[in-house]
């Protein structure tokens, strides 16, 4: 029989036809009959009371149709919406805004361009209030209030691990390195900006919300939940996610344009579309990061033996963070990387302060991010103290191959894991030694090269019930597979792909299963009406948990299609052996049925006893997480006239696991090492004393042009995860949590003769070129 | 708002309409006309989504009127390759070069004006030719591929 293409090979995505053709379906591609518009006028302040809204000057714009206010929304106890971390935030302020760019009301019309002119034409009358936007700031006695219904400005403390051992091992350290970062706020900014068409049926009671949103389902559940009161209900709630252009975390919240679309909808009747711009974009919806960490990493006789994190996080006016309930600092307590030691702690206290609520993930599962960045800054700085070079240093103090399942000094069960071969793989690829040497006579003539490793370890797939939910929904998710008579399937999930090709990678794993090739297997996500109910795509979830449902559902076929062979071939089924794509009897390979003879036979001549049909769902809740990792290796140069760096080499070793689609990995990898130069060395949003924004469009927030994006080498290692059915561990967000370190250790190491131990991030030329002149290494003429 | 009738040509068919001044060619194009492949993503002229050719040059459809198209000839993702693929939509299916694809379309747009004016680019020339255009997804390796590719077939088919 021909090849089925499973695991393995490099399938041509089967979603790219319609893409390449123009013909992808994304929200502002939805138009309805009668279909109104809404736009959002937002704050010009970032905090201030609303002492009137004119709402007559929007309504006397041509074809407006309803001004919606906070007032309005309070009528139907609409005005706040809770948000995933027992915080609330505001759909529409009543009387005061928190931050700048805040929705302060809706205006609904006939056209798009109607609706942006009553939006403009919308007078607020405001009285300024006094700002707070550092952190630290609004952490002291007496600091200007962001909540009136709070005590003060600090939403939570939160810790982990031994802080008096860990206080102990480090008072017993022969070397401690201390550092201050900061992870600056920063955007996901996927090309296409969120939006939504909701559409009510007053007739039928029934609500169809066309939604950019990566977790359909959890959205469908929330909007019937905040909406009881009004007498919506979830069997007559439609969530449909079309194609996504780009996801990365930022279209996992609930926006308050989505419920506004909504209400404006049941207000009005008829379908109403609401397409933020750019700048609204940027400006107001979800952050990712915003961590001021000050570290400790101590050694004794070159051992890495203690760490110590200490955290305050900005959250903005509210704690919107997309993490699961029981982790207000996501799993930021992988801290410890990839390294074997024994006392750690960390702690996030979370912070109020006049800017946009958030706190999601940038292509990242739950602060993993920052923890790599802090542990890989450190054992960086740790090892120069040591006077060790640092790849020497990491390969000493790795956990080791035999180690694994290991137990980390923060409570995670690592499944697997080879670093020290990563780490060798990046070595030999880039030429490290080679490196060294160039790197030594270019100082000699003032060059300045440098040279950095970050050996990240992620974990990702959340994930097990018994610690993960969002809102108490368990965190497992979702296939559900039907053979058609003709041997043909359709198979359904609960997550949702942004772009990273499930409609092709899901299709392998059942290929791989059951031996029927992806072209005959159709994969549909993202209606709720239709699609099981899964927790949605994120965290790199979507191998680790659908990816395994695909194959434990396509296992019970499997096995039902046993007994259907079993019948056909009047054999004993313990007598079948399954090769894939067909049952033969043992010893006699000619007796053999393929999956679809069954699957007809399934259909037309099923045994007695057993029902009719070939279908098999799976509700997959991981056993643990997984643990993937790698090595990445960067080289840059840096212009002592400009301050620039530019990134001559980078060289990324991955360990996924198994890889279902290579061609896919690679390109999961060369995005994400995009995303995780970026804020190294170009984006922020960053405000003003006042609170204005700073960086709140496209020209302003640097997104990286392929001018500044080198040609990625990629290599791997395969260490399977023991626990998942194919052994794979997901890899959407590995190099965008791995690649920052390595960049700002190689500026730093550029700059280390110079006395520079540490920089902060974005390493723009404007930040470098002032370090540079600190240490009178700027080129003058 | 003043109106004015425009006739623009689009993938070869000639539209004529009465539009305001203001509007934008992009909205033309896709809410006036439902050529929907052509995509929005900025406000700022910066992300080179919504790249079509006007009169065979790549021009950011939502910086330019309506009315500043009137008589000219526009060709959007639709019209690449006329019932088949055109190279460059070989180019990126087969290297990989799009992933969620919503910059797809005026990246492919940008590299065929590319191809048209050097049918032979560098990388350095690939990636200077497409600087305008972001891609979140891909990291641009796989595009340069796919621009290379398509250079390739292109050679192909005028040498066959």
């Amino acid at each position: 029989m021909a090849e089925c293409r499973g695991l393995g090979h490099s399938v041509q995505r089967k979603e790219d036809a319609r893409f390449i053709r123009g013909q992808g379906r994304y929200i502002d591609d939805i138009k309805l009959p009668g279909m109104l518009y809404l736009d959002i006028a937002r704050s010009p302040y970032a905090h201030a009371k609303i002492t009137k809204i004119h709402e007559d000057t929007a309504m006397a714009v041509d074809g407006v149709a309803a001004v919606i206010t906070g007032k309005t929304l309070e009528g139907f106890k609409l005005a706040w919406m809770p948000t995933l971390m027992s915080d609330q935030q505001m759909v529409l302020p009543v009387d005061t805004v928190k931050y700048q760019a805040q929705e302060v009301a809706a205006i609904v019309a006939t056209s798009r361009y109607a609706a942006a002119d009553g939006a403009a034409a919308l007078e607020v009358d405001y009285d300024p209030l006094p700002v707070v936007v550092d952190p630290h700031e609004a952490l002291k006695p007496g600091a200007t209030k962001v909540r009136d219904d709070k005590e003060s400005n600090h939403i939570f403390h939160w810790e982990h691990g031994d802080a008096d051992g860990t206080e102990a091992a480090l008072a017993g350290c022969d070397t401690v390195v201390e550092q201050k970062m900061h992870l600056p706020r920063i955007h996901v900014a996927s090309i296409e900006t969120c939006g939504c068409v909701a559409s009510w049926n007053p007739v039928e009671g029934h609500l169809t919300l066309y939604l950019t949103t990566q977790a359909p389902h959890a959205i469908r559940t929330v909007v019937a939940l905040v909406t009881a009161h009004l007498g919506l209900a979830e069997h007559k709630i439609r969530v449909i996610s079309p194609d996504i252009g780009g996801g990365f975390g930022g279209k996992v919240p609930v926006y308050p344009g989505y419920v506004l679309a909504t209400a404006a909808s049941v207000v009005t009747g008829k379908p109403v579309k609401w397409i933020e711009d750019r700048s609204e974009n940027l400006q107001a919806d979800s952050f990712a990061r915003d961590y001021h960490i000050t570290a400790r990493l101590g050694s004794k006789d070159g051992k890495v033996t203690a760490l110590k994190l200490d955290t305050v996080a900005d959250h903005g006016y509210s704690d919107a963070a997309a993490n699961p309930s029981k982790f207000p600092a996501g799993l930021y307590h992988i801290a410890t990387g990839s390294y074997d030691l024994e006392n750690a702690h960390v702690s996030v206290d979370g912070v109020y302060t006049n800017k946009p609520p958030g706190g999601i993930a940038y292509r990242c599962s739950f602060r993993v991010t920052e923890a790599v960045h802090a542990i890989e800054r450190m054992v960086d700085l740790l090892a120069r103290e040591n006077g060790e070079d640092p790849a020497d240093f990491r390969l000493r103090n790795f956990i080791k191959p035999e180690q694994f399942p290991y137990q980390s000094a923060l409570g995670w069960e690592y499944d697997s894991g080879d670093y020290g071969a990563a780490l060798e793989k990046a070595m030999d690829m880039i030429g490290y030694q080679d490196l060294r040497a160039e790197q030594a006579e270019k100082r000699a003539r003032g060059e300045l090269m440098g040279i950095g490793i970050s050996s990240f370890t992620e974990i990702v797939g959340a994930g097990p019930s018994k610690t993960f939910d969002i809102l108490g929904i368990k965190m497992f998710d979702s296939a559900e597979i039907r053979i058609h008579p003709t041997g043909k399937a359709i198979a359904r999930f609960g997550t949702k792909s942004q772009g990273q090709g499930h409609e092709t990678t899901y299709a392998q794993i059942i290929a791989e299963e059951l031996g029927i090739p992806p072209e005959d297997i159709q994969v549909e996500e993202g209606d709720t009406d239709t699609a099981p109910y899964g927790l949605g795509t994120y965290a790199s979830r979507s191998t680790p948990t659908a990816g395994a449902a695909a194959s434990i559902a396509s296992r019970k076929i499997r096995e039902k299609g046993r007994k259907i062979a079993a019948h056909l071939l009047e054999a004993d089924e313990a007598d079948l052996v399954w090769e894939q794509g067909k049952f033969y009897v043992k010893g006699s390979p000619d007796r053999a049925k393929t999956i679809q003879d069954i699957a007809f036979a399934a259909y037309t001549n099923h045994p007695q006893g057993l029902e009719a049909g070939l279908e098999a769902i799976s509700y997959y809740d991981p056993p643990n997480l997984t643990f993937p990792f790698g090595s990445y290796i960067c080289c840059v140069d840096i212009d002592r006239g400009t301050g620039q760096v530019k990134i001559r080499r980078f060289v990324a070793v991955d360990d996924c696991g198994v890889r279902i689609n290579p061609m896919i990995v690679d390109g999961q990898i060369h995005g994400g090492l995009t995303m995780g130069i970026a804020p190294a060395l170009l984006e922020e949003i960053s405000y003003d004393a006042d609170g204005n924004i700073t960086g709140g469009n496209l020209m302003e927030y640097l997104v990286p042009t392929a001018m500044e994006t080198p040609h990625w080498e990629l290599g791997e290692t395969v260490t399977p995860s023991p626990h998942h059915p194919i052994g794979a561990k997901g890899v959407g967000e590995s190099a965008t949590v791995g690649a920052p370190p390595a960049v700002v250790n190689a500026v730093v190491d550029a700059l280390w003769h110079l006395g520079v131990r540490h920089m902060e991030i974005p390493m723009t030329p404007a930040r470098v070129w002032d370090v540079l002149n600190e240490h009178g290494a700027a080129a003058t003429r | 708002m003043s109106s004015h009738q425009i006739s623009v040509t689009i993938n070869g068919e000639e539209h004529t309409r009465e539009v305001e001044a203001r509007l934008l060619l992009v909205h033309f194009i896709r809410e006036e006309l439902d050529l929907t492949g052509t995509h929005i993503g900025c406000d700022t002229t910066s992300c080179g989504a919504c790249t079509v050719l006007l009169n065979g040059v790549p021009a950011k459809s939502c910086t330019v009127f309506a009315v500043a198209a009137d008589g000219a000839e526009v060709t959007t993702v639709e019209g690449l390759g006329n019932g088949g693929l055109h190279p460059v939509q070989q180019g990126f299916t087969e290297k990989h070069g799009l992933q969620c694809g919503f910059c797809t379309p005026g990246m492919m747009m940008t590299s065929k004006a590319l191809l048209e004016e050097n049918p032979d680019p560098s990388e350095e020339e690939i990636r200077w030719g497409i600087s305008g255009n972001l891609c979140r997804c891909t990291g641009y390796v796989n595009i340069v591929r796919a621009v290379q590719r398509a250079s390739e077939l292109m050679k192909e088919n005028s040498d066959g």
